[in-house]
């Protein structure tokens, strides 16, 4: 949409009849200058009753496109049926539009709130006002203001014209959840039928006239670069009309299909200079966290004195590999170069790094950068990245400066996505604890060493804590003796967030430990993490204020909807686990048979407690979701390293779930009138270490790597 | 280059494209036909799954020179009139999260049960075995299969 301020826009409206539009600040915002009123557009009602809702996180399966403008219009009491939605692109009125850390719901919902309560309000004195009755005796629903004593009422399109000429309140009263009509429904979601009938468009469907499509030929080996180039071969493809270098270390082939460029890719001869990690393994990246651990990292979290506790002392290690993300749609961005501008049609879930890195690539200024977004086939954080849109803008200038074309979709093939991804660090973690005589934890330590993520990326964060693990290595158990400590390590493997990041690998060793604990104890798992629990108390780990009676909820429910006491069919075995991340709470109990020497897992009861639910469909989805992401992640998701080239190519050497490998997800929410926390991370992190210990169960045998079958 | 004429959801379509080329990218790139995904390439994941003669392929993996003079039926066509019961089936049990994958899941389930119109839990898992959802829908697509199975779903993939 237009980014009118409010001030052009009621007079636009007041001039054209056009309609109502609700801006507002996000505290983010702070930069923007009053005078300049520049507010930010969620929604615009038009004369003919439409509600447009502008959505401004980026869909990629998580259901926002649904749930963010559900919470606008339960404030704005607002007929849900006559709801249109727009994504927006990348803009400067809507603060940060990253799409990650679990954070749609939560980040937008007083913003959005805010909105469509400001609206109703607006519109009930539009109405009292035509109607010359005091505005306490009009009330808003269902898309309509009434006037009960005389049983009158206008719809809001009616309402509209008036609503634009009056002031926009700034402090507007907020409803009640238990007057909630819309947040909490079950309802459909927005992109289904499309999602269904095919015709939804997806980064990869999209297309502008004139567009050509390109494949890159990237550096095999990470950080290499291109010696030479022989494209004889490459030229004869009938259809294949540029091949040029983009970078130091891709080479583009272009062409009028995507068949066609991947031949020309095919048949194209690049000399390579492998360069620094020519002899990079997997194996040494391992050794080199050993290496790291024998430095003093920085403390995450002190409780007590961790070095005077003495008792029976247990010790592990734990390690886990890099994981790629894979999702269903390869990377792929379209861009058209037009000398002083470039447009892009991005499925990201970063529009705004994607308008800035092309700008800066290109030369230009951020404002001549458009991006529009698309759908995205999943996300589950490798869209976090801008590299295929940087990637489009370059390959479209090249194809301008040689006048052979302008607008381009570069595809990856599912081998580009596996290769030359960012991957989920691999990581070292070694525990430690205390037991008092009774077999009870009085002593903790968690050392996690890994790259970080954001220092790779240019920003390392205070004292060198990756800026993600205040969200994702809480320890949310009240004991009187604690200490997490993080110790950064460095890699030339390519890092990137991926769905739960940091907790999957905090969760896994964190909860299996306590798994080993309990065993050593000779006391039930459940058992022993409720006594952890202990009564109700805060744990404030960075800006988040942990409840451990929460934890106990979500924990006390998975065990209970489980049948944690009853008898299990012979060969049966269940295991029990929770984690906090992302200010959400979430406890599973997994159950296996071992059929030769693998796991089945036949059902898992996952609760979470995240707060107002917002729609329990989309929720359930998350869940069940993020139990499969989980499973495929603790079964064989490992990306190695070999010469510094990525080893797994595809879904054979890499193979997410599949359907006979699925098991029963039961899910369940703890009733919560809290505000509205992350949801579509929470439920990964407990689930390898519940199977874990269901496997322990099983066959006492302990895993403290995974993946599981490696 | 060769010229070949395809019978894709009912109507002739003449195409000029190099013989080994997949239907996937003569479907995707020349006909326009995006409701068909690539997602693999190899014939793993099952996203290009289309319908040649009532049986689901994998057009990523399969040359326009083997469908040439074949009946053709993708996402677009399933439905001859409206929307399909398995689709319809898809919507009610709200199975799509990013949706990358589900109409090859569709196509799949389509085949399933034009010729098993009334699978058992094996006997779906055993044909949608070769599709992924990286987003974890299996249950749902489980649920959808039935509920359309149980509406009478025979006889309606071409």
């Amino acid at each position: 949409m237009n980014p009118l301020s409010r001030r052009e826009f009621v007079a636009a409206g007041l001039a054209a009849g056009a309609g109502l539009v609700v801006g507002f600040y996000l505290p983010h915002l702070g930069r923007a200058r009053k005078e300049v009123f520049s507010p930010n557009a969620y929604l615009r009602i038009t004369p003919d009753n439409k509600v447009t809702i502008v959505v401004a996180r980026s869909e990629m399966g998580q259901g926002v496109r649904t749930a963010l403008p559900m919470i606008l219009a339960e404030e704005l009491e607002a007929d849900w049926k006559q709801i249109e939605i727009e994504q927006a692109g990348a803009s400067t009125l809507y603060g940060d539009q990253g799409t990650g850390g679990s954070a749609s719901v939560k980040s937008t919902w007083d913003p959005m709130r805010k909105a469509g309560a400001a609206a109703r309000e607006v519109l009930i004195s539009a109405a009292a006002l035509t109607w010359a009755v005091p505005r306490s005796s009009c009330v808003a629903e269902n898309g309509t203001v009434v006037h009960s004593a005389s049983q009158r009422r206008l719809s809001y399109g009616e309402l509209v014209e008036k609503a634009a000429t009056l002031p926009i309140p700034t402090d507007v009263p907020l409803k009640q959840n238990k007057d909630y009509k819309i947040v909490g429904q079950r309802l459909a979601r927005v992109d289904t039928p499309s999602k269904v009938r095919g015709d939804a468009v997806f980064g990869i469907d999209f297309r502008t006239p004139e567009m050509k499509y390109a494949v890159l030929s990237r550096s095999p080996a990470i950080g290499g670069k291109v010696l030479s180039i022989d494209d004889k071969e490459s030229k004869k493809i009938a259809g294949v009309s540029y091949v040029g270098k983009i970078s130091d270390a891709a080479v583009a082939v272009v062409a009028d299909s995507v068949w066609s460029a991947m031949e020309g890719r095919r048949m194209l001869n690049v000399s390579w200079d492998d360069g620094p990690n020519k002899d990079l393994n997997t194996a040494a990246v391992m050794e080199s966290l050993k290496q790291a651990a024998a430095k003093k990292g920085a403390s995450l979290y002190s409780a007590g004195d961790v070095s005077k506790v003495t008792g029976r002392r247990i010790s592990a290690e734990y390690h886990l590999p890099f994981m790629a993300h894979a999702p269903m749609e390869p990377g792929n961005c379209t861009a058209a170069f037009r000398g002083s501008s470039c447009e892009l049609w991005a499925p990201t879930q970063v529009p705004q790094d994607c308008r800035d890195q092309v700008a800066k690539a290109l030369g230009l200024d951020p404002d001549q950068v458009k991006v529009n977004v698309t759908l995205m086939g999943g996300g589950f954080g490798r869209r976090l990245e801008y590299d295929y849109a940087v990637e489009a803008a370059l390959v479209s200038k090249a194809l301008v400066d040689s006048k052979v074309g302008g607008p381009v979709k570069v595809i990856w093939t599912r081998e580009d996505d596996m290769r030359f991804s960012t991957y989920r660090p691999a990581s070292l973690h070694q525990l430690s604890a205390v037991l008092d005589g009774a077999g009870w934890p009085v002593a903790f330590t968690h050392r996690i060493i890994a790259p970080s993520i954001s220092g790779q990326k240019g920003q390392p964060g205070p004292n060198g804590v990756d800026p993600d693990l205040p969200d994702e290595a809480a320890f949310i158990y009240a004991l009187p003796n604690v200490s997490l400590e993080y110790v950064p390590a460095e890699t030339a493997v390519p890092l990137g967030w991926m769905r739960s990041v940091y907790a999957l690998q905090a969760g896994f060793a964190s909860e299996s430990f306590i798994d080993e604990l309990a065993a050593a104890a000779g006391k039930d798992p459940l058992e022993y993490r409720l006594h952890m629990l202990g009564k109700d108390q805060s744990i404030q780990f960075f800006d988040t204020t942990w409840r451990t009676a929460r934890m106990r909820g979500v924990l006390q429910l998975a065990a209970d909807k489980a049948g944690w006491k009853s008898t299990l069919p012979p060969g049966h075995f269940r295991g029990i686990a929770c984690f906090g991340c992302f200010s959400s709470y979430a406890g599973e109990v997994v159950e296996i048979s071992m059929e030769n020497d693998v796991p089945r897992v036949h059902r898992v009861v996952a609760v979470v407690d995240c707060g107002q639910v917002v729609n329990p469909s989309i929720l359930e989805q998350q869940i069940q979701g993020g139990i499969v992401f989980g499973l495929a992640n603790a079964l064989r998701a490992k990306i190695t390293i070999e010469k510094g080239r990525v080893v797994q190519g595809n879904f054979d050497d890499y193979a997410p779930l599949r359907m006979e490998e699925t098991p029963v997800v039961e899910v369940y929410a703890v009733p919560s009138t809290e505000p509205p926390t992350g949801i579509g991370e929470p439920s990964v992190p407990p689930l390898a270490p519940a199977l874990c210990s269901a496997i322990y169960g099983a066959t006492k045998k302990r895993i403290r790597a995974l993946p599981i079958l490696s | 280059m060769a010229d070949f004429t395809l019978r894709v959801n009912g109507n002739e379509k003449k195409v000029s494209v190099s013989p080994e080329t997949p239907l996937l990218w003569v479907l995707r790139d020349t006909l326009e036909l995006t409701g068909t995904k690539f997602g693999c390439g190899a014939g793993l994941c099952g996203a290009c799954t289309v319908h040649v003669e009532g049986s689901a392929i994998r057009s990523c993996s399969t040359p326009v020179s083997q469908v040439a003079g074949k009946s053709v039926t993708t996402i677009e066509g399933l439905g001859a009139n409206g929307l399909h019961v398995l689709q319809q089936a898809w919507i009610a049990e709200e199975v799509p999260q990013c949706g990358y994958c589900q109409t090859g899941q569709i196509m799949t389930a389509a085949a399933l049960l034009a010729k098993t119109p009334n699978p058992s839990d094996e006997q779906i898992t055993q044909a949608m075995n070769g599709n992924l959802c990286r987003c974890g829908t299996y249950e749902r697509i489980r649920k959808a299969i039935r509920r359309a199975a149980g509406a009478g779903a025979a006889g309606g993939a071409r």
